[in-house]
């Protein structure tokens, strides 16, 4: 994992901030840097600041508070076509008048490169994304992979350090999109470009991404890579955001290092590890992915046990999906692994269920 | 990676098949033919519409700048005769004598001045010529109607005539006919057309006049007096001795009167003379007989400053030529104004694509609002802006910038027209280019800043050429507009500033040569097709968008 140290970050958002009515801030205090080479995702809902950020940086909206570096010098007063900086749309935005060869030669042209030059780089880019032979068509006579595998291109050829991606895959069918996913990470690890890339689809976020930016309401709420993302969210938005996830609510009882303990509604008591709180009696909101919960478990005679109702099986062939009545909750969702010995739960079974301490993370309330 | 060649080495094996067996081109033919009837279907209403009120008019049109059989419909004596004439010198008598009897008939008929009016487009004069001679015929057949009178009165009445020339049963059931039922149509007697020829053509002629057209009775008229010189010629020509129908003895009597050598004689190229000199002038049959075939070339050559003549098709003196000027003029101003056009509105269309929804609304609204006052009152505005006293002139005058004496001329020439129309063609350029500008994804121009390109090349290499479609719809409809606009150039005009159109007009409305407002107009509508077509050529018509 590359340093994030201010010192070396190749992109800095600092203490930037945006409002486009004057009323109210889209982007609020946001703190941002990245070393060269990462690749960053922006996650978050709709309208969470994802592509005003993007704009910002690529210089098509201005920050109204803050500073933008890049390469450690302010960009906030260059204009975007002086950036140098690689863009890809999500509408692939390709000019329908040009063919895809005169697309992928627009940004040479307009940096004065010679013709041979020219010819040589936009085939190269081409073959790079493997559509050598379409250099003649119109964007129009290509499919959706294909226009965007040009829209690609396009942004590369003219060797951008740093390439921007607005939810590049939208538009494309999931098989289609898992295997662009599987290119653009390729292409972005071996040309060492650094790329900030937004989507709200989650899974490409932890599939493709060094280190992930979720974003909600204006603020990024954690930045991690993936696998912390998923394991250790910092709040129960991104528990909630991020993957499959069981909440509880219920009280601090008390705190003991990184263990605690939990009162659920119904007066039962669970084990938590207390990230987002600090003082008994807090309200909190813990958090379990449904992996990790087991049924009838043998944890040692400390840690508690809950009662449980099954309300739901499904057979989803590698995994079984178990929804169950507990403390209240009726969409706590446990998954269990396909194997030869595992047991089958049926509806209306009651069974007892825990988890490692260390699973169940207790977070904010709200 | 797809092999873009791929499908094509697929079917190489035979034709394609459908699951049916037959070739897959056929029954997808058969499919597509079954939508086409149902799309037909639905606009045969419409098609009927633009058949009956739009084609037809014009295929009528193109017809009228052709058509010309008033000539030999309405002397198609004088035109076979002259059919044989060489042209030179003057025609032969059997010409005057085909005249005679053509124009008696056409007088009769009230024919005689349209053919005038007719023939008065190629050669002046022709008209009054024909009004003159229509009155002046008469003088000739009196000669002889009154010669047959003196020698029996019978020959003035009705009755002798109907027994000489008619059928006997013809005779009886129109004796029987009272008015307001139907004519029992005339039927000449057996063998009188032997007889007397002439006469008996001329006659019926006579005879069917009166049925058809004055619903009198052929018993209760005396003929025409050119009847009675059709019969002095048959008399003059063969021998009645031996006759014995009905009148024999009024028939053998004036057979020997016309013998004798005291009866006299009028040539028929004397009579016309006396009537008018001008028939003396071998122009005028020269005229008729270039002008004799059914179809004419005539209005189309005149319509290009160009002439029929005897030796052949050339310019007109230099002093009647007008056509080509207008034509030339009407285009050159409509590419004019469809040019002032783009560069006034393209700015204003790419403020209006760009603009938040709620201030382009109010924009929107400044540009339709043109088309809520009468075009009237708009071109009738530019003459109180534009005249010698009015607005502008006020305000050079004011500033000094203009001396009071020397006031400028903007109206009523060519830059009061150019300026008046563009103004009201504007909207028509202004719209089509909205339309397609607001269809251009934002995300091009900022694509291509974030590709290097400054604003200006953003805008001449991304925005521009999108942009296009908008500006050829509005080019080809503002040309086509201009070019036959009408109203506009006739109130500000003035001498310089017309346009073909109105010349049109003025043929259609006050000259009443709708042959040549034909010929002019049929020209006018090649001159938008072929510019279409070069349009179509060069630029693409796909390439235009309205909406
Ligand atoms: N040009 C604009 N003018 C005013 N408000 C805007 C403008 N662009 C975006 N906004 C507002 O700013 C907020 C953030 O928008 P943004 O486009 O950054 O969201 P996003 O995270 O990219 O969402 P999505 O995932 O739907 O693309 C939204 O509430 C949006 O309504
Ligand atoms: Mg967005």
């Amino acid at each position: 994992m590359p340093d994030t140290g201010a010192s070396d970050a190749f992109v800095a958002f600092e203490r930037v901030q945006k409002s486009y009515d004057g009323e109210s801030l889209v982007v609020k205090d946001l703190n941002l840097s990245l070393p060269k080479g990462e690749f960053l995702t922006m996650l978050g809902p709709s309208g969470s600041g994802k592509t005003t950020c993007l704009m910002m940086l690529a210089g098509f909206e201005t920050a109204t508070h803050g500073e933008i570096k890049l390469d450690g010098v302010s960009i906030n007063n260059i204009p975007p076509h002086k950036r140098g900086i690689g863009m890809v749309f999500q509408n692939y935005a390709l000019f329908p008048h040009m063919t895809v060869a005169e697309n992928l030669a627009f940004p040479l042209e307009v940096r004065k490169i010679g013709k041979s030059d020219r010819e040589a780089k936009v085939k190269r880019a081409l073959d790079m994304v493997e559509m050598g032979d379409f250099g003649g068509r119109r964007p129009g006579q290509l499919s959706g992979g294909q226009q965007q595998r040009i829209a690609l291109a396009r942004a590369l050829v003219f060797e951008p350090e740093l390439v921007l991606m607005d939810e590049p895959l939208g538009a494309l069918d999931k098989q289609l999109r898992e295997k662009m996913q599987f290119e653009i990470t390729n292409l972005a690890h071996s040309l060492g470009i650094t790329t900030v890339y937004v989507t709200h689809d989650q899974t490409e976020a932890l599939t493709m991404s060094d280190r992930v930016a979720v974003f909600n309401d204006g603020r990024i709420q954690q930045l991690a890579p993936p696998d912390e993302l998923y394991e250790a969210p910092q709040n129960s938005f991104v528990a909630q955001f991020i993957g499959e996830n069981n909440t509880l609510e219920g009280t601090v009882q008390q705190i003991q290092g990184d263990r605690c303990t939990v009162q659920l509604a119904n007066g039962e008591v669970i084990d938590a590890k207390p990230v987002n709180v600090t003082q008994p009696g807090e309200r909190t909101r813990v958090s379990i992915r449904p992996e990790r919960v087991e049924v009838n478990p043998e944890l040692g005679d400390t840690a508690h046990t809950l009662k449980a109702r099954v309300l739901e099986f499904v057979y989803m062939g590698d995994i079984f999906r178990t929804r169950l009545e507990v403390a209240g909750n009726r969409d706590f969702v446990i998954k269990t692994r396909n194997r030869a010995d595992q047991e089958r739960l049926t509806p209306g079974q009651e069974v007892a269920i825990g988890w490692l301490p260390e699973d169940c993370r207790a977070l904010d309330a709200d | 990676m797809t092999d873009a060649k791929g499908d094509a080495t697929e079917g190489s094996a035979g034709p394609m098949m459908a699951a049916d067996g037959t070739p897959l081109k056929k029954s997808l033919a058969r499919a597509l033919r079954m939508q086409k009837m149902r799309a037909l279907m639905l606009i045969a209403p419409l098609l009927l519409f633009v058949l009956v009120t739009f084609i037809a008019p014009i295929a009528d049109m193109l017809f009228r700048s052709v058509e010309n059989d008033i000539v030999s419909d309405t002397m198609p004596r004088t035109t076979a005769v002259l059919a044989d004439w060489d042209g030179q010198g003057m025609p032969p008598e059997t010409a005057f004598e085909a005249a005679y009897f053509d124009l008696y008939i056409a007088a009769e008929r009230k024919l005689h001045t349209r053919l005038g009016t007719r023939l008065n487009y190629e050669q002046t004069g022709a008209s009054s010529l024909f009004r003159k001679s229509g009155r002046g015929l008469d003088d000739i057949g009196e000669v002889y109607q009154d010669q047959f009178e003196d020698l029996d009165e019978g020959w003035d009445e009705a009755m002798p005539w109907a027994e000489l020339m008619g059928d006997p049963e013809w005779l009886s059931e129109q004796a029987a006919w009272t008015k307001g039922a139907r004519q029992p149509e005339f039927i000449l007697r057996d063998g009188i057309a032997d007889l007397l020829p002439r006469t008996a053509e001329q006659y019926e002629a006579f005879a069917l006049y009166l049925q058809d057209e004055d619903n009198k009775s052929p018993l209760d008229e005396e003929p025409w007096s050119a009847v009675h010189t059709a019969l002095y010629e048959d008399l003059a020509a063969g021998d009645l001795s031996g006759y014995s129908g009905p009148r024999a003895d009024m028939l053998v009597a004036a057979d020997a009167l016309v013998d004798s050598p005291d009866f006299e004689t009028v040539s028929f190229a004397r009579g016309f003379e006396d009537i008018d000199e001008d028939w003396a002038d071998p122009e005028i049959w020269r005229t008729i007989k270039l002008y004799s075939p059914e179809m004419t070339p005539g209005y189309f050559l005149n319509s290009v400053d160009m002439q029929l003549t005897p030796e052949g098709v050339e310019m007109r003196p230099d002093n009647q030529r007008i056509y080509m000027l207008l034509f030339k003029r009407t285009i050159f101003m409509s590419m004019v104004i469809t040019c002032s056009c783009i560069l006034l509105a393209y700015p204003v269309a790419y403020i209006l694509a760009n603009l938040p929804a709620r201030k382009a609304n109010l924009l929107m609204i400044l540009v339709l609002l043109p088309f809520w006052t009468s075009l009237l009152v708009r071109t009738s505005a530019w003459k109180v802006m534009l005249q010698q006293q009015g607005v502008i002139n006020d305000v050079l005058v004011w500033l000094g910038l203009v001396a009071d004496d020397s006031r400028l001329a903007m109206i009523n020439n060519q830059f009061g027209t150019i300026v008046a129309m563009t103004h009201i063609l504007l909207p028509f350029m202004i719209l089509p280019m909205y339309s397609v500008m607001s269809t251009i994804p934002h995300t091009y121009v900022r694509a291509a800043k974030s590709l290097g390109a400054t604003d200006w090349t953003t805008f001449w290499r991304v925005y521009f050429p999108q942009s296009i479609p908008g500006i050829g719809a509005g080019s080809i409809l503002v040309f086509i507009l201009s070019i036959g606009y009408y109203i506009t150039p006739e109130i500000v005009g003035g001498t310089t500033g017309t346009f073909i159109s109105n010349r049109i007009a003025y043929h259609i409305s006050s000259s009443l040569n709708w042959g040549l407002a034909a010929a002019l107009g049929t020209i006018l509508l090649a001159v938008v097709l072929i510019l279409y077509w070069a349009y179509d050529r060069i630029v693409g018509i796909d390439n235009v968008k309205l909406g």
